[in-house]
């Protein structure tokens, strides 16, 4: 044997697993024969996409992906249900009156570590129930091409305010301008159940039931 | 009219009829290789190009996706290297188009038509056998032949301009001052060369037999007695993967090898030169099914489909006759010589579409270590039989007669049986496994074991 090549690593004590060489049988090596055993499995596959093709009996790509036959998706006019956690463009939740939920505190926008959220805060007009008790956004940006799906905004909200169950994946537009989303059209995002509101109640200041109204009107 | 007027113009729609199929295919094959190789793949393929008629698209089936292609391939930048020779870069895709087109200039895709008698009755029927009587004077019409080019060495002509396609390719390797190109062009130049020689004597088999070197008297040769695949199987087989090779397809398609020198003689191509090699490659295609038609698969004779009409016969036995038009039997050639033609062609992409490619020194060895001492032997083999043959008894003669007419029966019944089952598949609907359950099918489990598997 020829001496090692590097260092002095001792190659006869490595362990090798010798690989046997492959073997041909006489079919193999003629060719012919395995060409034919190929071309029936494509001819198999061949006459039963095209006829379920042709018949258009085509399994469903999206709740039976892996069946045999085509499972493609036709991407726009088809797609796949994201899973119920997937995080995707946000919405803001909007109160039954059709006001945002959000209150301006900016907890979100603090805590986003891509600082994408912009808000402008906003006094409710004089004599508005809710007025001295909470604010509003004036203006609620998001730059969705800042924005890294993280999800901390959501968990900073302290008002449910602020979603990311659309289940939709952010879209490509022509410019940047397009990527800002501005509050409207946060708020016109529904949920993957279609629900523009949230599912735990809020109680408004006028309510009864509201804690801040009681803690004001209270004896002390 | 002057005869040589009707020759002239019969020529000129000959030329409108073979090129427009030619054309037409060539788009169409981009088209069938598409979505026949989606459909192998268990893919859709090619649909969403579509034409907006007020609401309405129509996609036509993804027959568009050659036209939209072709439309970008004229608007594309038509890219010159700077160092490259700029007449031979323009010259090679004009001749790796043309010379398999002129190739179709001798391949009959009819009978002889006699004009004179259709003249004299349109639907006259003509006799079996002999040809139509020549042009005796100035008014009588000539006899059309099936080929545009009536030269009595048409495959010799065949095999001159084969030779041609290597030129295209080599030139366009050497001109683009790429290496990689290069690569490619001298791959392309000692694989096309070496498949010729393997190609060549896979043929003389079939010359031996038919005694002709015209390919419309090969033709009416095997309509006569049967079709040359029968009659040559171990000659088809060779011609068939020789001339595979010769169009440069997978798996003899290492000139264009695109995993390793990206994409050969073509690196350099772009815009509508580049789609002209696009098209001559698959205009090769067609080509080669009509030479594989035309040797082996009885070029435009359907088996006992006669001048005269329809004769049912076995041997020396006629079972049924019904004569038919002269113009309804050319019609029909005509249909089933390009009908045979698109058959070979879809067969063609799916040895493309399954068969792996070879390596080079693999090619080679295939070339000239197996099939080149196969055609030797097969022209051997086919020399003994034929004297065998011709020394053999009367009797024996009648019997291979017999035989003959045996396989036309075979091809006949085959072909019925294809059509019916592609029929009776159409209408049961289809069944589609789960991966679940097409594992236990595969392992054929008891159906108890089927019934178990999670309902979808």
């Amino acid at each position: 044997m020829a001496q090692p090549l590097v260092g002095k690593i001792q190659y006869d004590r490595v362990k090798g697993k010798t690989v046997p060489r492959p073997t041909h049988t006489a079919s193999e090596q003629a060719y012919f024969v395995e060409v034919v055993k190929g071309l029936g499995l494509t001819m198999r596959h061949f006459f039963k996409n095209t006829k379920s093709m042709l018949r258009g009996e085509r399994p469903d790509a999206v709740k039976d992906p892996l069946s045999e036959g085509i499972t493609t998706l036709a991407y726009p006019e088809q797609k796949k249900v994201y899973p119920k956690r997937f995080r995707g463009i946000h919405r803001l939740t909007l109160r039954s009156d059709g006001s945002p939920r959000c209150v301006a505190c900016l907890c979100c926008s603090t805590a986003c570590p891509a600082q994408c959220i912009y808000i402008e805060a906003g006094e409710y007009p004089e004599g508005d129930a809710r007025r001295g008790y909470e604010r509003y956004p004036v203006k609620f940006v998001i730059d969705e091409l800042r924005c890294i799906f993280c999800g901390y905004c959501v968990e900073a909200c302290p008002c449910d305010a602020i979603r990311m169950d659309t289940g939709r994946h952010p879209v490509p537009y022509d410019s940047r301008e397009q990527f800002i989303y501005g509050k409207d059209m946060l708020m016109s995002l529904t949920s993957v159940e279609g629900k523009q509101v949230a599912e735990n109640p809020r109680h408004e200041p006028p309510d009864p039931t509201h804690p801040g109204i009681d803690r004001l009107k209270g004896a002390h | 009219m002057r005869p040589e007027l009707v020759t002239l113009i019969a020529a000129i729609v000959k030329i409108a009829i073979i090129l427009g199929f030619v054309m037409t295919m060539a788009a169409v094959l981009v088209w069938m290789e598409r979505r026949q190789s989606a459909m192998i793949q268990d893919r859709i393929g090619p649909h969403r190009a579509d034409i907006k008629i007020g609401n309405k698209r129509f996609t036509l089936i993804g027959l568009l996706h050659p036209i939209a292609d072709a439309m970008k391939s004229f608007f594309k930048e038509d890219f010159i290297p700077p160092k490259a020779d700029k007449l031979l870069h323009s010259l090679a895709p004009i001749l790796s188009m043309a010379a398999p087109i002129m190739l179709m200039g001798v391949v009959p895709f009819m009978d002889t038509l006699c004009l004179q008698s259709v003249r004299q009755n349109l639907w006259a029927e003509v006799p079996r056998f002999g040809t139509c009587a020549a042009a005796s004077t100035a008014t009588t019409l000539p006899p059309i032949s099936g080929q545009i080019v009536d030269i009595n060495v048409g495959i010799l002509y065949i095999f001159g301009l084969a030779g041609m396609g290597i030129v295209g390719a080599t030139i366009a390797g050497w001109s683009s001052d790429n290496k990689f190109s290069l690569l490619g062009g001298l791959r392309a130049a000692s694989q096309l060369v070496s498949y010729e020689v393997a190609m060549g004597l896979s043929i003389v088999g079939c010359m031996m037999v038919y005694g002709t070197l015209r390919l419309d008297e090969m033709a009416r040769w095997q309509g006569e007695n049967t079709w040359g695949i029968f009659v040559q199987p171990f000659g088809f087989l060779l011609f068939l993967t020789a001339a595979i090779a010769e169009t440069k397809r997978t798996p003899f398609d290492l000139p264009e090898g695109e995993s390793e020198i990206v994409a050969g003689y073509l690196v350099e191509y772009s815009g509508m030169k580049f789609a002209m090699f696009y098209t001559g490659e698959y205009i090769e295609l067609v080509v080669s099914s009509t030479l594989v038609v035309a040797l082996y698969l009885g070029g435009f004779h359907v088996p006992f489909l006669h001048r005269d009409g329809i004769t049912l016969a076995m041997g020396d036995a006629m079972l049924w006759h019904k004569g038919l038009p002269h113009l309804v039997v050319i019609a029909l050639q005509v249909l089933i010589f390009f009908g045979k033609v698109t058959f070979i062609c879809w067969a063609q992409i799916f040895i493309r579409w399954t068969v792996p490619r070879f390596r080079y020194d693999q090619l080679m060895k295939l070339g000239w270590r197996m099939l080149l001492p196969a055609s030797l032997v097969n022209i051997f083999l086919t020399g003994i039989a034929l004297i065998a043959f011709d020394r053999s008894g009367l009797a024996t003669q009648d019997t291979f007669r017999t035989l003959g007419d045996g396989f036309n029966w075979l091809v006949l019944i085959a072909s019925v049986v294809f059509v019916l089952w592609i029929a009776f598949g159409m209408v049961t609907p289809s069944k589609f496994l789960s991966r679940r359950e097409e594992q236990l099918a595969r392992r054929s489990l008891p159906a108890k074991a089927k019934a178990e598997a999670p309902a979808h």
